[in-house]
């Protein structure tokens, strides 16, 4: 009778220890940092440059500086002086919006914020509900309380508007206005009617050709020679009619590279079941395009964001224009830098907030599509 | 399109208005229809007004004395004799200008910052990371409001000017620094250079051939850096080095000599520099990475050393990914940079369609000759785009 090798213990190869753990502080640092000289010495430079750069900016903004005060005297020390954004607090948020009636600004501004928060967190329900709000509910209620005149609501002319609220509100009109002109628009271009698909390309081409300022530029110069001469067009309007013109064209290019990844298999299917044009789009095509393209638009959103600054240059009054016409007050001269990093990171909260979310929504919905 | 063809027996024909084909004639008919109504609402009514308010249409304007003056010329103007027209090139050439520098410096930065962030190193890839979420979510116009209020408009005075090995000069008027004096005999120079690049193309074509054709290969590197270097330096010790430098002196509260680069310009510069840079790191970036591992991996199996798997390999595909979307950050800057006007710099929207348009009124010659420049610019360089697409894309077979 043979014997097999597991009968004997001896053919057995004794059992090897555990691999040694790999983890902990010495580990990280040497396969990150110091693998080799090369990468030791590339680290201790960048170490150096982010501690001299780093460090005095931290000094400056937070530990030397001056939080609390009234007026200029108030900032001593060698530090920021952030009394100066303090005292201008309410400028900042609310601009010229006369003082009794900022109560107004405050429903709509926390009612965008509330909204924003439903559609965001994603344990929230309702999310249909919450959008259609967003898209039709707050717009006739900022309008209507923003603007007054009705419901025993005393008038606010926009040129009173100003500050945070103003950069929002161009925001909001500007991406609720032009996101479905941009999807109407990436439809036309992809149309197989050859006068709608010249007429939306010359459109779209035309919009990207050309800088936003000169569309601002031209919508306070030139808009009022198109209209009837009694019809009067209030700035702010002007430029955000420029804008969600401008950005639709932006929009309809990012819809149209969703467009053009989806099957054509999709849209035939669908017209084998029998199912029109409008309904195909809307049930079977745009569902999928535009799922494809979330971090495509967020991107144009954070764009369109930031270049609410433009209208400073056609003397409305946003944020970065309220803090820049702040800096020229006698009282306040040499606190520019102050200035222009608070404005920064106001804008650079919502930007980055912006694109994180549409990473995370990106991550989200990255199992669907899988060919 | 539900066309019916030949082969199939003539269906039964519904009612009009479920015929496709008569639908999207009678849709195209609809909307030629409110666009040229569109079209004549808004001249009927630009017509009227600008009958109202008196002015006159045309490009006569164009011809007339501009009579005022400009902080930057690069070419021929002077307040009192040159014309609008001339304003319109004037502005032209110092957005051309600001937007060359701004590309070289911009593409230069961008990628450094993309290939940091693919570091291994932790540290350096985390630092390019913050650069680029930094910048990327600023608004350009306050990084160039920034630059010029808080970082220039505070430097020193021209008497206590920061200077560098007592030539180069930044103070609250800008920088100054030696210019070049061209003396005669320079033109050889710049046409040695010229002539030593077609020598390089020359040498470069005939090598390729021979490798293709022999498998030896030309040293053409060292070889075309020598021609391109060499060259022009021999000519110009030749003939004499016909160059001479003006260097800024301090006489009173001012400088003399040398070249002023405006403050204008230097935060511009710097501001779409930085800010475009940031989003080329990120396509420098989203390019590499999308060269699939296996291509180096292939590359490493078959003993490619490092360097040329990078050359031959690498680059060449993540380029066919990062050229277009480079471009298009390109034109991004040359557009961005008419945010110019928030800070005086004499670019084409601030000298055209700011102060010209301001003294002549003519809003609508003027904005559209601006919007012309720019979106000849865009069409130009898309076109170039779609065939350098159309020779890259991947040649399925």
């Amino acid at each position: 009778m043979s014997t097999t090798a597991y009968d004997t213990d001896e053919t057995l190869i004794a059992s090897r220890p555990p691999p040694t753990p790999q983890g902990g502080v010495v580990h990280w640092l040497r396969t990150r940092l110091f693998s080799g000289p090369v990468n030791s010495v590339v680290s201790i430079v960048t170490l150096l440059v982010v501690v001299r750069l780093v460090w005095p900016v931290i000094d400056w903004a937070l530990i030397q500086a001056d939080w609390v005060g009234s007026s200029r005297a108030d900032c001593t020390s060698d530090g920021a002086c952030w009394v100066f954004i303090s005292t201008r607090w309410s400028q900042i948020v609310y601009g010229f919006y006369p003082s009794a009636e900022r109560w107004r600004v405050d429903i709509v501004l926390g009612l965008f914020f509330a909204l924003i928060a439903w559609l965001v967190i994603p344990r929230l329900p309702g999310k249909k509900t919450a959008a259609l709000m967003a898209l039709i509910g707050l717009p006739i209620i900022a309008w209507v309380l923003l603007l007054g005149g009705m419901f025993g609501l005393p008038h606010v002319p926009t040129r009173a508007w100003g500050g945070l609220m103003l950069t929002l509100t161009i925001a909001a009109v500007g991406i609720v206005g032009s996101l479905p002109l941009g999807v109407v628009l990436a439809l036309g271009r992809r149309s197989k009617m050859p006068f709608v698909r010249a007429i939306c390309v010359i459109f779209i081409e035309f919009w990207r050709g050309v800088p936003l300022i000169t569309v601002l530029f031209m919508s306070s110069v030139m808009l009022p020679l198109f209209v009837p001469a009694n019809v009067e067009f209030d700035k702010l309007l002007r430029a955000l009619i420029g804008i969600m013109l401008f950005w639709s064209a932006y929009m309809a290019e990012v819809v149209r590279s969703g467009l053009q990844a989806i099957d054509k298999g999709q849209g035939e299917a669908g017209a084998a079941l029998g199912l029109g044009y409008w309904l195909r789009m809307r049930l079977i095509i745009l569902p999928q395009a535009l799922k494809l393209v979330i971090p495509g638009i967020v991107n144009t959103f954070i764009a369109l964001f930031k270049d609410t600054s433009l209208v400073l240059i056609i003397g409305l009054f946003d944020v970065l224009s309220i803090i820049q016409a702040g800096l020229t007050d006698s009282d306040w001269l040499g606190f520019a830098i102050e200035g222009y990093v608070f404005a920064a990171l106001v804008f650079w909260v919502f930007c980055f907030g912006m694109s994180r979310y549409s990473q995370i929504i990106e991550r989200r919905l990255d199992t669907g599509h899988q060919h | 399109m539900l066309r019916p063809s030949i082969s199939i027996p003539r269906r039964a024909r519904g009612p009009l208005w479920r015929d496709p084909t008569a639908r999207a004639l009678f849709f195209q008919g609809l909307l030629l229809a409110a666009v040229l109504g569109i079209i004549g609402f808004l001249v009927h009514n630009t017509m009227a007004n600008l009958d109202a308010r008196g002015i006159r249409t045309g490009f006569d304007f164009l011809d007339r004395r501009a009579g005022f003056s400009i902080a930057q010329t690069l070419i021929d103007y002077s307040s009192n004799a040159s014309t609008y027209g001339r304003t319109f090139l004037v502005g032209l050439a110092n957005t051309l200008l600001v937007s060359a520098l701004g590309i070289v410096a911009a593409t230069l930065i961008g990628f450094l910052v993309g290939l940091a962030r693919l570091s291994p190193n932790w540290l350096l890839a985390r630092l390019a990371g913050a650069y680029v979420e930094i910048f990327r979510n600023i608004p350009l116009l306050l990084q160039i409001l920034f630059w010029y209020f808080a970082v220039l408009r505070a430097l020193p005075s021209p008497r206590q000017s920061i200077s560098l090995f007592d030539s180069f000069f930044l103070n609250v008027r800008g920088l100054i620094m030696p210019a070049p004096e061209a003396q005669v005999g320079f033109m050889a120079t710049p046409l040695a250079l010229a002539a030593a690049m077609v020598g390089v193309m020359a040498l470069v074509i005939i090598a390729r051939r021979r490798q293709a054709a022999t498998g030896a290969q030309w040293p053409v590197l060292p070889l075309s850096l020598a021609m391109l270097i060499g060259l022009p330096l021999l000519v110009f010790w030749v003939s004499g080095a016909p160059l001479e430098w003006s260097v800024p002196e301090l006489s009173g509260f001012n400088f003399r000599g040398g070249m002023q680069v405006l403050p204008e310009l230097v935060a511009l510069w710097v501001a779409l520099s930085i800010y475009t840079a940031a989003f080329i790191a990120e396509i420098v970036r989203s390019g590499i990475q999308s060269v699939p591992h296996g291509q180096t991996e292939a590359a490493r199996s078959l003993s490619l050393p490092g360097g040329l798997t990078l050359r031959r390999i690498v680059i060449p595909q993540a380029m066919r990914v990062m050229v277009p979307q480079v471009t298009s950050q390109y034109l991004n800057l040359i557009k961005n940079s008419s945010l110019a006007t928030a800070i005086g710099y004499p670019d084409l929207v601030a000298v055209f369609a700011g102060t010209t348009l301001n003294q002549t009124g003519q809003a609508i010659e003027v904005m559209t000759m601006t919007m012309l420049v720019y979106l000849s610019i865009s069409l130009v360089v898309s076109a170039l785009m779609n065939l350098y697409n159309a020779r890259m894309s991947l040649k399925e077979r």
